[in-house]
Formats: structure tokens, C-alpha cells, sequence
């Protein structure tokens, strides 16, 4: 009848109804074996039976965790971001400089002379100890975004597939147009209107960035509106904003989260161009955009202090597509309906 | 002369977290030109036996068997490219759902012809004579019409005549018949059973017919392998379903709510452990007896 | 409040669509459920016969004509509370109708929730008992299970809140014959145990002889005979089409 996929082993076996109805499995303890071996730790997060809430919800993370380590690129992204997450969490401690730092003495200076592992800017000023601090920024960007902007995506589109009608209409004309504006170009007109600065920059992104969350959130809503399941609760009395916060919104998060993973790129390199225009963090700040800006003027004779935030932004954009991809592979809704 | 098929010790296994589960478990049968029935309950392993024979089976299910010959050529030996050819040329399957496996955006006459040129180097025209020819023998009424239409335009027993027509255009010598009608009401499914009954006979194919419902198949077969969790657990006579001996054929036929014979409470069938450990029945004939049996109904 | 019917029908016509592409789904349907019956609906697909589930419960676009639960008349798609307490349904295809990212505890906590039910936790243990699940499925999730279990699961959510009335769509016609006999045997027993009234559809007249004791045919959409189930196991029909039913039914079994 269908394909015998491994994990519905014991779906796929009707025996099982009678099997384990009655007897009950051996009865292992209702707490986590808190000070046992790791072994057993593995076994409880394991367990096909779970005794509690806790366990059933930690059981899934550690099942989702299990498939996601299972892909080498993905986690060679997610190590990437959690190198980033320490390093801007320990700036003060290993950047070798302040970045502020100027020293005209020592301007310009290439890749790998001494004090200056990746060179030095045109105010003398230590690239590492720059990228290093400007980490802390670009975390700051993109925590930011991705906070704000799925989450009015997932409002917008949520409310407009489920509920319909002229709402729909309403909802949707606006997203159609925000998604007519030219990203670029809106985040630039708003940044001019509010004044530059990296806050203004992100809610300019964020305001650029939602559309097509909602889009993605209304169309996950409508096929997971007509479902059996939505209409059960439905028949059980639990009112529309019940039904959209608390059984659809948990269906759609983990396509947003993975569209989120994927834009990430797309929001650090926005980022960096407003820093680059000069509109979004200002100048003694070691944005990492802002930083490419004013190694621009040097780039033919002094190609490190351009070169050296580029490779930043590279590496953290492919780390988050990486990263991205993997989830696909794991969150991915359809995988487990059937 | 030799068997139409040969299948000789089959086993299929799926790995899993909790190490590798035998989906099809050492099982063994022929098929010469006769109607064979294998029946069982979801999982039990059928839609897999059916598979296997044209190597249908995906990573990471692994397939293992000593022998799956078609007239005494072992399909194992076959680069994957041969392989193509016996699919539809030589053995046909048709699927559950016909939906899902027409295309959507061609027209039915074309992917009709498409599967007709594929395996017979013929001329549009032919193909197309043919063709008609097909959805006629598939009693459509309208075959002109049918052959212009697109497969969203057809009803669910219409697009499973569509099927057969599709499946038996190149001539094959088996058909494999996973759970034709199950999605088909009761009336629209004897139609269609009896369409594809006709048609196999009269070619002299050999049938594979895969289905959950006893009835059915006690209807529309020679012979029936009953199988549970991956074994072949008994084989009769179609005819004889209703003498079954094994206590899971017993219980399957009991299981079902009768209109003349009503009862208070349903027999539940009562499912026993060795079942699944005893070693498989098996499903092959001799040549002769094969053909015996075949005529004897 | 006069609850003699439970269910009571006045000509409901339901359509989708308007104008050209207005497709009539049930043409003038009435029909009563007294309380503490069991009625069954047969059809093949496409006769209207789920449908009428869909308008009782709101779930269909458009209808007219009357529809009183338990003595009180319903309109539109708007449903009360206390038709949600009253009347609860168990859908056909188990894998569609248990959401995938909640466990069986999460299923039946939401459905105590949203009446205000007291002692959860009892109430949990006590309904799993019932439709004879173990404690150990609890905290399980839907694709942990197989088919007979989920719809197990399906019919402890519609009964954990104590509903008088039971709508049953095609309930076992995804399932295995095996299976199906235990859970036709469960719905019987629960149906004994808590004076429950079933509305029952399905394509197989076998399945809904055995269950109901008064039967609606239906084909196109419209209800074209009306039989108690002592006829219906004499086979004594008067409308061609039941009896052409009846006959495909029967000729079915005479094989196996």
C-alpha cells in the first residue's frame, strides 16, 4: 500500500495494536536519570514509550538533533555560527586590539606583520580586532530581523489564510505591495526618512523582509486549514485565534525557520550594504559593511582591509545557507504527515 | 517449459534506528499462466513482494533473493538499462492510485502511444490505431474522446481502465495488479475487475493480483498466497479461501461484518506470536501442476 | 427542550459554488435520529452522503433547510458551545486527523481545555483506558502509531468531553479488516456504555448492517429509500439502486 519507510515500522505492523495495548512496557522511572551514565541519558531521549510531556518534546529535539548531525555541511554551518556566537560573546578577550584604536604610526599594514595578524586599516586601526567586535553587530542585525520579521510574517499570513474573505484580500494587497517595492531601494528611502543607524537599518530590513514570510505562512495555512485535524479541533469549540496560534502557527514555524536560515545571507549582505552606503552603522563603528565602505578608496593598493570583512560576510552568509539546507532535510512538515 | 516467474528465497530489508527490519522475510513462489492472489493486511508485506519482482525497491531497502527469474533469465543479472526494457515491456504494474501515475498536463491517447512506441518501434498512426483499439478493449464507449481528454477530466474508474489500457498495450507476460480497485466503489470496481480479468486471460498473461480484500481475490484468482509480517503463512486454492486452515486466514475471514449472518459482537482476530517466527509456506508449483491449476477453475 | 430526536432533518439542501458552477452536493434530505439510536447513511462516493455530516457540523459553505440538535435549530456555519459539548465526530482517514506535532496527551489535554473540564490527568488515564490504548501511548506521537490506534486515539478525543452524540465518517474504511472488527466492537461497547446516538456514513452495507438499526440510502444526493435494518438483512428493498447495492454486497461475500 505505501512505501515501508523505516520509521513506520511500527505503524506498518498491525500487530503491534495487540502487542503492547495490555502488557505495558517494563517500567522504567518517570524522572531523567539525572546522575547516571550517558548511556542511559541516550536510552530516556530514545525511549518509543515517553512517561512525560518533557520527555516526548525532548525526545523529538533529540531525534531532530540526531538527523540534522548526520549531515557534515550543515554542521560544518552550525559550528561556524557557534564559533561567531563565542567569539562575540568573548570580544574583549581575544581581540588583540581595541578597535577604536588608532595609530597613524602603523597604517596599512599588511596581512601578517607583527601585531597585525590580518592587517591594519587606514587609521591604523587592527582589522582582527575590528572583525572581531563587528561580529557582535552583525549577531545584533540578524537577531533582530529574524525576531521581528517572520514573526509579522507569520501574523499577516496566518490570519489571512485562515480566516479569509475581505481580510485576505486586505492583508494580502498590502504584502503584494511591499513586495513590489525594490528591497534595496525601500530600506535606503526609509534609513533616509528615520536618519541613519544600525536600528533604523534593521527595521528598514525587517520592513523589506516580511513579505514573503507572509506569503510562505498563508500558504501553508490554506492546505493545513482543510486538514481533519484542524477541523477535529475546530468541532471541539476552540475559537479561530485558538486554532491559528496554538495549531497552526506550530506547522508553519518550521518552513519560516528554514526560509529564515536561508535568508539570513541575504539579511547580513543587505546589512552590509546599508553600512556600505553609508546608512546604516556609522563610521567608527566596525560594521563589517561599513568597513568594506572605507577600505573601498585602498582597494587596488591595500586589498586586505577591503577583503578581510568580505570574507567575514562569506563565510557567516555560508554558514547560515548551510545550516539552512540541513534543516530543510529535518523540519521539513511533509516528511512525518504521512 | 518453464515458469512465467520463479521467485525463490526473498527477503527485503529496511534499516532502522533499532536495527534492520526484514519487510519481506525468506519468501519463495512461481507464477505460470494463471491469476495468483496474494493477499495480507497492511505491512504484511505484499506492495514489497510486488516491487521486488521489477526491482522497485529504493535505497536504503535492500533487496536479497537467490533467484527472481523470468522465464528462467535471472532479473538480478540485468544491468539496470535491461531492466528498463522487462519494465512494461515484459511485466506491467499497474498502481492503486491511477492519478499519480498519469501525467497530468498530456493527453491521455499520447502518453498511451508514448508507452506503445517505446517497446515497438511503430509509426504514429499505428500507435494511434492501436491505441484506440486498447480503450476499446477496455470497454470505453468514447474512445475518441478519451484519447483527447486529459487524465483530471476522468473519473476514478475510468482512469484505471486508462491504466490497463496503458499497461497491457506492449504485451506483456505478467501484469502486477497492486490494489487496483480499492479506491473504487463496489459497483465501478467489478467492472473494472472483470475488464482486467477478461483481457488477461484472453492473452494468456500471468497475474499478479495484489490486494487487502479477501473476497476479491477469491474471486478474481487461480491461487492465493496469504501472507502476515512478511512470510507467506499459507497458499490455496482461490476457490478453497473459504477452507482456509491457518488461524490468521481463519481470523481475517471471520473479522468481516456479514449482512445476512449478523452476529453482536465481530470476531477479533486473535494474533500469535509463532505466526510471524514459523518458517514461510511456500508459494511454488511444478511447471505441470502450475498449469493444472490454472485450468481447473 | 423535548430531546426526543436527537437529530432531526427538513428538506437540507446543501451546493457548493453558485450561479453556472453551483454543484448541488444533497438535494432535500430529511430524516430523524431518535435518541440513543444508531443511523447510518450508505452511498458511494460522491452521493452526498458525508456531506450532510459537514453541514450538521458547520463545515459546509452553504444549505438550507432545517437542522434541530437535541430540539434546538442551527444556522449558517456558526455553532454554539453546547453543540460542540453535545455532538462530536470521528473522521475517516486516521493519519489525516490527528495533527502531527502533538502527542496523544496534547490531543485530549486541548479537548479538556477548551471545556473547562476538571482533573486532566484522571480524566486522560481514564479515556485511554476505555478505548483500550496503553498508558505507555500517552506521550507518543501521532506517527508513532499504527492506523487501528490512531483512530482509537480520534475516538478518545471526541469522547474524552462526554458528548451524547457521535458522527461517524466512514470511521473504518481506511483500516484493516482485522482491525476494523475491533474497532466497530469498541464503538459498539462505548455506544452501550454511555447511551451515546450514532450517525454513522459509509459505503459498505455490511459495516453499517452491523451497526445501525435504521439506514438511509442515498445516491446523487439525494436519499432514495429509507430501510430498518431487519429488511435490509432480508434483503427486502424496493429502489433498484439499493437493491443493486445489495446485491454487490452480497455477492461479495457469497465467495469468500
Amino acid at each position: 500500500m505505501s512505501d515501508p519507510a523505516p520509521d513506520t515500522a511500527a505503524a506498518a505492523d498491525p500487530a503491534a495494536d495487540k502487542r503492547s495495548n495490555r502488557g505495558g512496557g517494563p517500567a522504567s522511572s518517570t524522572s531523567p536519570p539525572s546522575a547516571m551514565a550517558k548511556q542511559s541519558w541516550r536510552d530516556w531521549l530514545n525511549d518509543d514509550a515517553p512517561k512525560s510531556r518533557r520527555q516526548a518534546k525532548l525526545a523529538a529535539w533529540y531525534r531532530a538533533w540526531g538527523e540534522l548531525r548526520a549531515n557534515p555541511m550543515a554542521m560544518f554551518g552550525f559550528y561556524i555560527l557557534v564559533a561567531l556566537v563565542l567569539i562575540a560573546w568573548t570580544a574583549p578577550l581575544i581581540a588583540p586590539h581595541d578597535p577604536f584604536d588608532q595609530d597613524l604610526a602603523a597604517r596599512l599594514r599588511p596581512p601578517g606583520s607583527a601585531g597585525y595578524l590580518l592587517g591594519s586599516d587606514s587609521l591604523g586601526r587592527d582589522i582582527l580586532s575590528r572583525l572581531i567586535y563587528g561580529s557582535r553587530i552583525t549577531l545584533y542585525i540578524v537577531a533582530l530581523v529574524a525576531l521581528l520579521a517572520p514573526v509579522v510574517g507569520l501574523f499577516v499570513g496566518t490570519a489571512a489564510g485562515y480566516l479569509g474573505g475581505w481580510l485576505d484580500v486586505v492583508l494580502m494587497r498590502i504584502t503584494d505591495i511591499f513586495l513590489a517595492f525594490p528591497r534595496l531601494i525601500l530600506a535606503l528611502a526609509f534609513v533616509s526618512a528615520l536618519g541613519a543607524g544600525i536600528e533604523n537599518a534593521v527595521l528598514a530590513i525587517v520592513l523589506t523582509a516580511w513579505p514573503p514570510y507572509a506569503r510562505i505562512a498563508r500558504a501553508e495555512t490554506l492546505t493545513i486549514r482543510n486538514a481533519d485535524y484542524i477541523h477535529a479541533i475546530k468541532l471541539q469549540g476552540a475559537s479561530a485565534l485558538r486554532i491559528i496560534t496554538r495549531h497552526i502557527w506550530p506547522l508553519c514555524i518550521s518552513s519560516l525557520v528554514i526560509r529564515v536560515t536561508l535568508d539570513m545571507a541575504g539579511i547580513i549582505l543587505t546589512a552590509a550594504g546599508l553600512g556600505f552606503l553609508g546608512l546604516g552603522a556609522q563610521p567608527p563603528s566596525p560594521e563589517w559593511g561599513a568597513m568594506i565602505s572605507a577600505g573601498r578608496k585602498f582597494i587596488l593598493d591595500h586589498w586586505w582591509v577591503a577583503t578581510m570583512p568580505g570574507l567575514a560576510i562569506f563565510t557567516v552568509s555560508l554558514a547560515f545557507n548551510l545550516l539552512g539546507d540541513g534543516l530543510r532535510d529535518v523540519l521539513d512538515p511533509k516528511k512525518n504527515s504521512k | 517449459m518453464t515458469n512465467l516467474l520463479d521467485v525463490e528465497n526473498l527477503t527485503v530489508e529496511f534499516p532502522t534506528r533499532t536495527g534492520p527490519f526484514e519487510a519481506v522475510r525468506d519468501i519463495s513462489f512461481s507464477l505460470g499462466r494463471e491469476r495468483l492472489g496474494i493477499v495480507g493486511e497492511s505491512g504484511s508485506g505484499k506492495s514489497i513482494t510486488g516491487r521486488s519482482i521489477l526491482r522497485l525497491i529504493r535505497p536504503p531497502g535492500i533487496l536479497k533473493a537467490n533467484r527472481i527469474a523470468l522465464e528462467g533469465t535471472d532479473l538480478q543479472t540485468l544491468s539496470e538499462k535491461q531492466m528498463r526494457d522487462v519494465r512494461g515491456h515484459k511485466i506491467s504494474m499497474i498502481m492503486q492510485d491511477p492519478t499519480v501515475s498519469l501525467n497530468p498536463v498530456m493527453k491521455i491517447g499520447d502518453q498511451i502511444c508514448e508507452a506503445y512506441r517505446l517497446h515497438a518501434k511503430a509509426s504514429k498512426a499505428e500507435a494511434r490505431a492501436k491505441t484506440l483499439a486498447m480503450l476499446e478493449a477496455v470497454l470505453i464507449r468514447d474512445p475518441e474522446r478519451v484519447f483527447n481528454a486529459y487524465p483530471h477530466e476522468m473519473s476514478g474508474g475510468m482512469g484505471q481502465r486508462i491504466m490497463i489500457a496503458m499497461m497491457l498495450i506492449p504485451d506483456p507476460q505478467i501484469l502486477i495488479a497492486d490494489e487496483p480497485t480499492s479506491a473504487l466503489d463496489v459497483t465501478v470496481q467489478k467492472e473494472v475487475l472483470e475488464i482486467m480479468d477478461k483481457l488477461v486471460r484472453e492473452r494468456g498473461m500471468g497475474l499478479i493480483f495484489i490486494s487487502h480484500d479477501l473476497n476479491v481475490v477469491s474471486t478474481f484468482c487461480d491461487r492465493v498466497l496469504i501472507m502476515y509480517s512478511g512470510r507467506i503463512v499459507e497458499t490455496c486454492r482461490a476457490d478453497a479461501l473459504h477452507e482456509a486452515k491457518h488461524p490468521y486466514t481463519r481470523g481475517l475471514l471471520n473479522s468481516l461484518p456479514q449482512l445476512e449472518h449478523p452476529v453482536d459482537r465481530l470476531q477479533v482476530l486473535q494474533r500469535d506470536d509463532a505466526w510471524r517466527e514459523a518458517a514461510s509456506v511456500s508459494g511454488a508449483v511444478k511447471v505441470g501442476a502450475a498449469v493444472k491449476s490454472g485450468k481447473a477453475v | 427542550m423535548s430531546a426526543q430526536n436527537e437529530i432531526r432533518l427538513e428538506h437540507l439542501d446543501v451546493w457548493f459554488g453558485s450561479g453556472h458552477a453551483r454543484v448541488d452536493a444533497v438535494k432535500d434530505a430529511s430524516f430523524t435520529v431518535p435518541r440513543g439510536d444508531s443511523f447510518g447513511l450508505v452511498g458511494e462516493s460522491g452521493s452526498g452522503k458525508s456531506t450532510i455530516l459537514r453541514a450538521i457540523t458547520g463545515l459546509a459553505p452553504s444549505w438550507s433547510g432545517n437542522i434541530a440538535v437535541q430540539g434546538k435549530p442551527l444556522r449558517g456555519k456558526a455553532r454554539t458551545k453546547e453543540f460542540y459539548a453535545a455532538v462530536q465526530m470521528v473522521f475517516q482517514d486516521p493519519y489525516a486527523s490527528l495533527h502531527p506535532r502533538q502527542t496523544i496527551d496534547h490531543v485530549l489535554s486541548e479537548a479538556l481545555h477548551l471545556h473547562s473540564f476538571d482533573r486532566p490527568d484522571e480524566r486522560i488515564v481514564q479515556i485511554l483506558d476505555d478505548v483500550g490504548l496503553a498508558q505507555s501511548f500517552r506521550f507518543r506521537y501521532p506517527h508513532q502509531l499504527s492506523g487501528g490506534q490512531r483512530q482509537r486515539v480520534a475516538i478518545a478525543r471526541a469522547l474524552i468531553i462526554e458528548p451524547s452524540i457521535l458522527l461517524l465518517d466512514e470511521p473504518t474504511s481506511a483500516l484493516d479488516v482485522s482491525v476494523q472488527a475491533e474497532i466497530l466492537n469498541l464503538l459498539t461497547d462505548l455506544r452501550a456504555q454511555r447511551g451515546l446516538t450514532f450517525l454513522m456514513v459509509s459505503h459498505d452495507l455490511a459495516v453499517v448492517g452491523h451497526m445501525c438499526s435504521r439506514i438511509a440510502v442515498m445516491n446523487l444526493g439525494a436519499i432514495v429509500e429509507m430501510l430498518n435494518v431487519a429488511d435490509m438483512r432480508a434483503l427486502k428493498a424496493d429502489h433498484p439502486y439499493t437493491r443493486q447495492l445489495l446485491d454487490a454486497s452480497v455477492q461479495r461475500r457469497r465467495v469468500g
